[in-house]
């Protein structure tokens, strides 16, 4: 059990061990410090990033503290719950994503948010990378694992069809995370591996197609772009060719904070949001780059550890799914960044400005820890 | 599967840490990919990023494209661009924006209003770091002010860009329509490069259909920085592509006559040369200022513009819908000659009213005593409902709507006016589908007349007369003469779409149009009047649209009714009748009578252009202030 042996390095709680007063009040004491962590650290490229600005670091303080007080909400309520309401929230999802596209209001040149009496504006998009995998889970666990082809397809459709409606936004970035959040719980409920490989075959017929018919220009242009950056100098080429010198030109240990001259001369385009790794990179080198993802892994090292030791399938398969999620984040954004993937306008989890994704984020290692902390006193 | 019941939850976790375990290696590898790309260009490639970023002092800075002039068809510009200085506040880089804003009050004057502006889009949601405008449209006096405290207010630009602005004001803002800020949702729809020096779109009329083509190419430009930034010089240059100019058919001349002669009142008087189509003029009068709205109106402005009872912003001559009356007769007896409803021999006899049957309802003729015996020429001159009632009747709603349907009605005809409307068409399926009711003869009476639930914009009325003009030969109105630039004009201008209106009998045009030409110079027309001591022979029709109806036996006086519920009065006609060189279409809200008030309108219009800009040759037009038009008479 290969498994076992990288859970062994964990510190953490035995099953059914003695509960400490974080564990009474539902948070994982691990993944809290490694959040905060990352947080912090997050803070202090940020406000580089930002060109100095307090401002920008005082509204990303306040969204990190919003985010914080909904982890806890979260991590609250009994994985049972979740799963319960996860038809409900699925479908309300669902219809807030056509009212998207019918009422929506715009930014940035895409329709996302919906602003309703009331309520704060909001993203359903951001809504359905929770509710798709919970909503997925809930219905594959209600049955025999593995499951059966017909509830492969089924499941598939649940986690495509919000897919297909945030392509419309267009918000292609989303779209992918969400239909992986769908895909990674069906991958873990042990889909065989002969339909993964159908899978993807039928992904790769799906591609041009997708290129063909639901790609916009603008994101044709992103991909031609990453094969040849020179060829679109004021456009995203631009955005490649300088976030690659400011990650080239940071070396082993970078330029040292707040010098970096890409960012701060404003060659870099959205330093403080997408593309706040090259900030990072530039002023803290190869070896701030590495830290980060270092960081990452241990996260991602503690919610695995949580999915494997959560007590039944519904809550295995949320976390499981949850984490990969997360991890796709990451890889996207700094591949995006670092030029061997297209920009698709993903940020870097936790650390980018912008409310939204951290809010999301957050939520979901909310529920990570409700999974967690919640399991009955029964031998797994 | 509720709790509890049986699963084979051993095997599931196993399953479960298996694929846990193939995700995390599967992690590890991407995880392996990204480290050795940054490996690549952190280390093995650092030297030659470094380089490139030591010498990186160039950024690159778009250019926005000057948008395309737009001329009149005697190369009158009707709008330009022309420089403004604005100050504008990148709220991330000012320090303190309380005493930053004191200071900048002491500095310039600026209006409460524009305070305000600034604290709502404060408030909205933008990128981080776009500048947010304070205040437009600088005087020398305030950009030099600027100039002196500039250093001690970081975070405050003063911009200078070129903004639209249209010499004749309120003469054009409903035929040009104007230009404005772009918004969130033009955003969404717009490309993010091509746009990225740009500020303002079409909003609507000409401005809008034609954004493509008046914008341009966005340009660039290297600008060598300093390492504080600070611009240097100009490295390289790609000059943005200039927006095509176009030259529109719409003569101002003709356009500052049809508002002068709607002046005081409300109304719209659209112009067409049917030969082509092109829309001589579009006058929706009260107009307005549109250069108000290029760089925002005020508050207090804009209510006093869309309050106001007289609607200056609603566009009458492309929205506004009415009943079209009489004006449709002509074009109702080609459908009753060619459907064979009627003949040129067929007289009726006209009482002063009409029954559907012995019982029913009495129809009234506006002529209280009755036309007498009348065949259908007459009908058409005098004006008598009674004998279009029994037409209709005959025809049916269908046909009427078929033939109406080929006369432009019902739907926006037009090939490149934004924003006209379709008005409304009835047909029997339609009353089937809104009213849930079937259509009854009464309807068909009704419509006979162009009352009841027909509408028509004066548009659409001046497109069917033009179509008459041509005897039934389409050319959908346009605004677009033609487009100076790298496009030639076909490719910016969309394709005709309409059948000619082809009737058995070629000579029922003529017939028709004759009975149009009795309507002002025959000696019982109702517009008689109107057509005395013209030198040259035209063809129109009156009409009035009843703002409500009345009721069966009510006496019918103006002066008790308030003069807001005043009929509409209409016109339609064309000149010279045998060789139209014009089609207009005249519509005087509240105007009580179409013979007594808008006849005369459309007859100034001929004259105007018959008499005084054909006959007189080309001469020179001179704009010396806006809205002020000279050119001799010739």
């Amino acid at each position: 059990m290969a498994s076992r042996d990288f859970i062994r390095q964990m510190p953490g709680q035995t099953i059914g061990g003695p509960r400490g007063f974080m564990s009474s009040i539902h948070l994982d004491p691990i993944l809290l410090l490694l959040l905060t962590t990352l947080l912090a650290a997050g803070l202090f490229v940020l406000y580089s990033g930002g060109d100095s600005s307090m401002a920008v670091v005082k509204s990303q303080c306040a969204r990190i503290g919003v985010a914080f007080v909904v982890m806890v909400v979260f991590a609250q309520l009994d994985p049972a719950v979740y799963r319960r309401w996860a038809p409900w929230l699925y479908g309300l999802g669902l219809i807030a994503l056509v009212a998207v596209l019918l009422v929506g209001v715009g930014a940035k040149g895409a329709q996302r948010w919906l602003s309703l009496p009331g309520l704060p504006r909001f993203q359903p998009s951001e809504f359905m990378k929770l509710a798709v995998p919970i909503m997925t889970a809930w219905y594959l666990s209600r049955h025999f694992l593995p499951p059966k082809l017909s509830r492969v397809a089924v499941a598939l459709v649940i986690a495509l069809l919000p897919m297909i409606l945030i392509i419309r936004q267009p918000d292609l970035g989303t779209a992918l995370l969400v239909g992986l959040a769908g895909l990674f719980v069906v991958f873990f409920a042990g889909m065989s591996w002969k339909l993964i490989g159908a899978f993807f075959g039928m992904a790769g017929v799906a591609a041009p197609a997708m290129w063909f018919f639901v790609m916009r220009d603008y994101q044709k242009q992103r991909v031609l772009t990453l094969l040849d950056p020179e060829s679109d100098p004021l456009g995203a080429g631009w955005n490649i060719i300088q976030s690659k010198t400011a990650i080239g030109s940071g070396g082993l240990s970078g330029k040292g904070w707040l010098q970096g001259t890409q960012s701060h001369l404003d060659f870099l385009p959205e330093s403080h949001t997408d593309f706040i790794v090259a900030v990072l990179a530039e002023e803290f080198g190869f070896i701030g780059v590495a830290a980060l993802i270092v960081l990452y892994f241990l996260i991602i090292a503690r919610c695995l550890y949580i999915a494997v030791y959560a007590q039944d399938s519904f809550g295995r398969l949320v976390a499981g799914a949850l984490t990969m999620t997360f991890f796709i984040y990451v890889f996207v954004n700094i591949g995006m960044v670092s030029g061997i993937l297209p920009i698709v306008g993903v940020p870097l989890p936790l650390v980018s400005y912008g409310g939204t994704s951290i809010v999301t984020l957050m939520a979901a290692f909310g529920i990570m820890m409700s999974i967690h902390t919640h399991r009955r006193m029964i031998s797994a | 599967m509720p709790w509890g019941e049986f699963k084979d939850t051993a095997a599931e976790r196993r399953l479960f840490q298996r694929r846990t375990l193939v995700a995390l290696v599967v992690m590890l590898g991407l995880i392996g990919i990204l480290v050795a790309r940054l490996y690549f260009l952190q280390i093995l490639n650092h030297t030659n990023f470094t380089t490139l970023s030591e010498k990186n002092r160039v950024q690159v800075q778009p250019i926005a494209p000057p948008r395309g002039l737009i001329y009149d068809r005697n190369e009158v510009l009707l709008a330009e661009n022309r420089p403004v200085f604005s100050v504008t506040i990148v709220p991330e880089r000012v320090p303190d924006m309380e005493s930053t804003l004191s200071r900048l009050q002491q500095i310039l004057d600026i209006p409460e209003e524009d305070m305000e502006r600034f604290d709502r889009r404060l408030d909205e949601y933008r990128r981080p770091f776009s500048p947010v405008p304070l205040s437009y449209d600088l005087t020398e006096n305030e950009i030099a002010r600027m100039a002196v405290h500039r250093h001690d207010l970081p975070g405050v630009e003063v911009e200078a860009e070129l903004v639209r602005y249209y010499p004749f004001s309120e003469l054009t803002a409903h035929a040009l329509g104007y230009v404005g800020r772009i918004n969130q949702d033009e955003l969404r729809n717009l490309d993010p490069i091509d746009y990225a020096g740009t500020n303002y779109i079409g909003k609507s009329g000409v401005e809008r259909f034609y954004e493509d083509a008046l914008h341009g190419e966005v340009g660039y430009q290297h600008v060598e920085t300093n390492a504080r930034g600070r611009t240097l010089r100009v490295l390289e240059k790609e000059n943005p592509v200039p927006g095509d100019d176009l030259r529109l058919h719409l003569d101002i001349r003709l356009q500052k006559v049809a508002f002068d002669l709607l002046e005081e009142r409300r109304g719209a008087i659209v112009a067409i040369e049917p030969k082509t189509g092109g829309i001589l003029a579009l006058a929706s009068v009260p107009g307005f200022d549109a250069n108000q709205f290029v760089t925002g109106i005020s508050v207090e402005n804009y209510r006093e513009l869309s309050e106001s009872l007289d609607k200056p912003l609603f566009n009458r001559a492309l929205r506004g819908q009415y009943p079209p009356g009489s004006t449709i007769k002509p074009m109702l007896a080609i459908a009753g000659l060619d459907s064979e409803s009627t003949t040129r021999e067929r007289t009726i006899w006209d009482p002063g009213f009409y029954r559907i049957n012995d019982s029913g309802r009495r129809y009234r003729d506006w002529k209280r005593w009755g036309h007498g015996w009348v065949d259908l020429r007459e009908a058409v001159a005098e004006s008598c409902d009674v004998y279009f009632y029994d037409m209709g009747l005959r025809m049916g709603v269908d046909v009427m709507h078929e033939y109406l349907d080929q006369f432009g009605f019902g739907k926006n005809a037009s090939l490149d006016v934004s924003g006209a409307l379709p008005g409304l068409l009835p047909s029997a399926p339609w009353k089937r589908a809104v009213r849930s009711q079937p259509w009854y003869p009464g309807d068909s009476v009704n419509m006979s007349i162009g009352q009841g639930f027909m509408l028509a914009t004066p548009l659409q009325l001046a497109t069917a007369t033009a179509v008459m003009a041509n005897r039934g030969v389409w050319h959908e109105p346009r605004m677009l003469h033609e487009v100076t630039g790298p496009e030639t004009t076909d490719a910016v201008l969309p394709a005709e779409n309409h059948q000619d209106l082809v009737i058995k009998r070629e000579a029922d045009w003529n017939y028709v149009v004759e009975s149009m030409k009795d309507v002002v110079h025959g000696q019982h027309g109702t517009a008689r009047a109107v057509g005395q001591g013209a030198p040259y022979r035209f063809a129109g029709k009156t009409g009035t649209a009843q703002v409500f109806s009345l009721a069966e036996d009510e006496e019918y006086d103006a002066d008790e009714i308030r003069e807001r519920l005043r009929d509409h009065a209409l016109f339609v006609g064309f000149a010279p009748a045998d060789d139209p060189q014009i089609a207009v279409a005249v519509i005087v809200e509240n105007g009580g009578s179409g013979s007594g008030t808008a006849a005369p309108v459309g007859r100034a219009m001929f004259d105007a252009w018959l008499l005084d800009m054909n006959q007189g040759g080309e001469e020179p037009v001179v704009a010396d202030k806006a809205g002020e038009v000279s050119g001799t008479d010739g």
